[in-house]
C-alpha cells in the first residue's frame, strides 16, 4: 500500500470512528419544538395554588408556597424575569441549539441554546473548562458545563439564581445545582429531556423530569423584548405576599384539593407523594 | 425616603448624645478589634475584575472594593489589620506604581476598618491651598479617609478595645451624600440612616456602573443588624431598595449594575430582590405578630424566618439573633 492509499484508508477509519460522536452533536443543533402532552396542565395553563403533589419538599418549601402570591409578579422588578434553566425547558417557546466551535480546529467550545419566551440564553461550555468559584455571579441560565457520553449530552450547572421549579412559589435557592441529559429519539426527530434538580435548601431529595421536543426543519427565532412597567400602584417596597398562619391563603390552597378530588396531604408534596404507590395512600 | 433618613439621623443623633458614656456594647466590632475574633488570617486575597475602573478583593472580612484609574487607587474598606500587607501587595499588583489616593468606610465595624492605619500609611493625599494648613510635622495625612460622621464617633467612643487615632477617618461627612470625582467617575456616597448601623454608606460608581453596599447588602446570611450602634431593620429595607433604585439590569432582569456585596459574591439586581424581598416578607411577619401583641418569645416560637433559614441562617447572624433584632428595632 502506498503512502498516500494509507493516510486516505486511514482517515476513512478515523472518520467511520468519530463520525456518531459528531452526528450526534449536529442532531441537537438546530430548532426544536417543545411537547406538552406531558405534565400539559402544569406547563402550559400553569400550576394551582396550593399544587405541591409530586413534588419531594421539606416544610420550608411548603411554607414558600403558602405565602406565595401571584401579584409578586406585577412588582416592576419581577416582571422581566425569565425561567431561570431548572425549569425553562419545560416552557413555552421553541428552542435554538447553536453550536459555537473553534474556527481553526473546529472543536466544540460550547453550546447556546435560546428559548424563546423571554429570550432565555444559555450557554453550555464543551472545553473542558472548570466552574467557577463561589463569587462568580448567579444567572439564570447558571454556569453550564457538558460532555458527549456517547450520543448523550451530559450537562452540569451550577450558579444559579433564586427561582422556581412550579410557577405557583415552589422556590429554587441559590444553592441548588442541574444535572441534565439530552438525546436522541428513533429518527433523530424527538429530543427527550432529562433534568435532575438537587436543592439542598428547600427539597429533601433530587428532582427528576422529563419532557421532549420535536425537531423543526424550518423555524426562526422571534426577539421577546421586555420592558417592566408599574402595573399597580403601590408604596416603594411594598411585597406583596399572604401572611403566614392566616386562613385565606389555606383555604385558597386547600381549593385544590377539592376542585380535583384528591386528599389534602397529597397537595402537600413530599417525595413519597411522586412515587405510584402513593395512589393507594389516595385511595385510603 | 429622603425625609424618613433625616429623621432617623436625628433619632440616631439624639440617642447617641444620650448614651454617649454609656458606649457601645458591641464596641468590640468597631475599629480594629480583630482580636475579638479568632481569626484564620492564613488566607490568600483574591482579587477580580467587576466591571470598568473597579476590582473587588477578597480575603478574611469584608470584601474590598478598589477603583483604579490614572489619577491613582481609591479603597473602599479594609478589612483587618492582619489582612492589609496582603491587601496592599494585590492592589499593586494590579496598579503598578499607582498611589492610593482615598479610602473610604461603609461603617465602623472592625472587619471593615481594621487595616485603615496601614493602607491610609502606604497612600498620600494632595494637599494644598486652604488643606495645607492641616499638615505639620506630627501628622502625615497618607491617604484620606472619608467616612459618615458616625463612624468617626463610633471610632472615638470605643472603649473595649480603644481604637487608635490613626485608623480614624480623616475626612467625614454629614447629611445624605457625599461626592467624588475620581479617575474620570463620578462617585457617590451614600448614606443610610439606621441601617446595619448609623453610619453605613453604601458607594456608587457611575461610570463603571458598580455599586458597593457595605453590610446592608450581604449574600452569605442574615444581615446583621447592629442594635448597638443603632441599626434598624426599616433601614436594612430601605438601603436595600436605594441599591434596587439604583440598579439597572440588562435585558431579561440579569447582569447591568453589578453590585458587590460587602460579605458573599458578586451580584446583579435580580439579587438584591430576592434578598430584599425575603427580608421585607420577613420584617412584615414580624410586625404582624407584634400588632397581635405576641411578646418577642412568642415570635421566636413561631419562627417567622423559617422558610428561608435553610438558606440564610447558617451565616455569621443565627435566626434567632436576627428575629430579635427586627422584634425589638420593630418595638422602638
Amino acid at each position: 500500500m502506498s503512502f498516500q492509499i494509507k493516510k486516505v484508508f486511514s482517515g476513512l477509519l478515523f472518520g467511520t470512528l468519530i463520525a456518531p460522536v459528531f452526528q450526534a452533536q449536529a442532531g441537537i443543533a438546530g430548532y426544536w419544538a417543545p411537547i406538552f402532552h406531558e405534565d400539559f396542565e402544569e406547563r402550559l395553563p400553569g400550576p394551582e395554588a396550593g399544587d405541591y403533589a409530586g413534588l419531594p419538599i421539606n416544610d420550608a418549601m411548603r411554607l414558600r408556597g403558602d405565602t406565595w402570591e401571584s401579584s409578586l409578579l406585577t412588582v416592576p422588578e419581577h416582571q422581566c424575569k425569565p425561567h431561570p434553566s431548572t425549569y425553562g425547558f419545560r416552557g413555552i417557546g421553541n428552542l435554538r441549539v447553536l453550536e459555537e466551535v473553534d474556527p481553526v480546529s473546529q472543536e466544540l467550545i460550547a453550546l447556546h441554546t435560546h428559548i424563546e419566551w423571554q429570550a432565555q440564553k444559555r450557554t453550555i461550555w464543551m472545553d473542558g473548562r472548570d466552574h467557577p468559584d463561589e463569587m462568580y455571579p448567579h444567572s439564570w441560565g447558571g454556569f453550564s458545563t457538558g460532555e458527549f457520553v456517547g450520543d448523550t449530552l451530559v450537562v452540569h450547572t451550577t450558579h444559579l439564581k433564586s427561582g422556581w421549579i412550579r410557577r405557583n412559589g415552589m422556590a429554587l435557592s441559590d444553592e441548588a445545582t442541574l444535572d441534565e441529559f439530552f438525546f436522541l429519539n428513533g429518527d433523530s426527530s424527538v429530543l427527550t429531556h432529562v433534568s435532575i434538580v438537587t436543592d439542598p435548601v428547600y427539597l429533601t431529595e433530587p428532582f427528576v423530569r422529563t419532557n421532549g421536543f420535536e425537531w423543526l426543519t424550518r423555524a426562526s427565532m422571534g426577539p421577546y423584548p421586555c420592558r417592566p412597567a408599574i402595573e399597580i400602584d403601590r408604596p416603594v417596597g411594598d411585597i406583596p405576599h399572604w401572611m403566614m398562619g392566616t386562613e385565606e391563603p389555606m383555604a385558597a390552597r386547600e381549593e385544590f384539593s377539592e376542585r380535583w378530588g384528591i386528599p389534602v396531604e397529597a397537595s402537600r408534596g413530599g417525595a413519597e407523594t411522586a412515587l405510584p404507590e402513593y395512589i393507594d395512600v389516595v385511595r385510603q | 425616603m429622603t425625609n424618613k433618613k433625616s429623621k432617623s439621623w436625628n433619632k440616631a443623633t439624639s440617642h447617641f448624645q444620650k448614651t454617649l458614656g454609656a458606649c457601645l456594647l458591641s464596641s468590640a466590632l468597631v475599629g480594629g478589634a480583630s482580636e475579638a475574633f479568632a481569626q484564620n488570617f492564613d488566607v490568600e486575597v483574591k482579587s477580580y475584575h467587576v466591571a470598568g475602573q473597579v476590582w473587588v478583593l477578597t480575603g478574611v472580612g469584608g470584601n474590598v472594593t478598589v477603583q483604579i484609574g490614572d489619577e491613582g487607587v481609591l479603597v473602599v474598606d479594609t478589612q483587618y489589620a492582619e489582612m492589609a500587607p496582603k491587601l496592599l501587595a494585590e492592589i499593586e499588583r494590579l496598579a503598578p506604581g499607582k498611589i492610593i489616593r482615598y479610602v473610604i468606610n461603609t461603617h465602623a465595624h472592625g472587619d471593615h476598618t481594621g487595616g485603615n492605619q496601614i493602607i491610609r500609611d502606604a497612600g498620600e493625599t494632595i494637599v494644598a491651598g486652604n488643606e495645607a494648613r492641616d499638615v505639620n510635622e506630627t501628622f502625615e495625612p497618607g491617604a484620606e479617609v472619608i467616612a459618615h460622621e458616625n463612624v468617626m464617633l463610633s471610632m472615638a467612643t470605643a472603649s473595649n478595645p480603644e481604637i487608635p487615632f490613626d485608623m480614624w477617618p480623616t475626612e467625614v461627612y454629614l447629611g445624605d451624600q457625599y461626592d467624588l470625582y475620581f479617575n474620570d467617575e463620578p462617585i457617590e456616597l451614600l448614606y443610610q440612616g439606621r441601617a446595619h448601623t448609623n453610619g453605613d454608606t453604601m458607594v456608587f460608581f457611575r461610570k463603571s456602573d458598580v455599586i458597593s453596599t457595605g453590610d446592608i447588602y450581604v449574600t452569605g446570611g442574615y444581615p446583621f443588624i447592629d442594635e448597638s450602634n443603632f441599626g434598624h431593620i426599616n433601614g436594612i429595607v430601605d438601603g436595600l431598595n436605594q441599591i434596587i433604585r439604583i440598579t439597572v439590569p440588562r435585558e431579561q432582569q440579569e447582569g447591568g449594575t453589578i453590585v458587590i456585596s460587602s460579605h458573599g459574591r458578586l451580584s446583579d439586581e435580580a439579587d438584591v430582590v430576592d434578598y430584599r424581598d425575603m427580608i421585607t416578607i420577613i420584617r412584615d411577619r414580624v410586625q404582624y405578630m407584634i400588632d397581635q401583641g405576641m411578646s418577642l418569645n412568642e415570635v421566636l416560637a413561631a419562627q417567622p424566618s423559617r422558610d428561608y433559614d435553610g438558606r440564610y441562617g447558617n451565616g455569621f447572624i443565627s435566626p434567632e439573633q436576627f428575629i430579635t433584632s427586627v422584634y425589638n428595632t420593630l418595638s422602638e
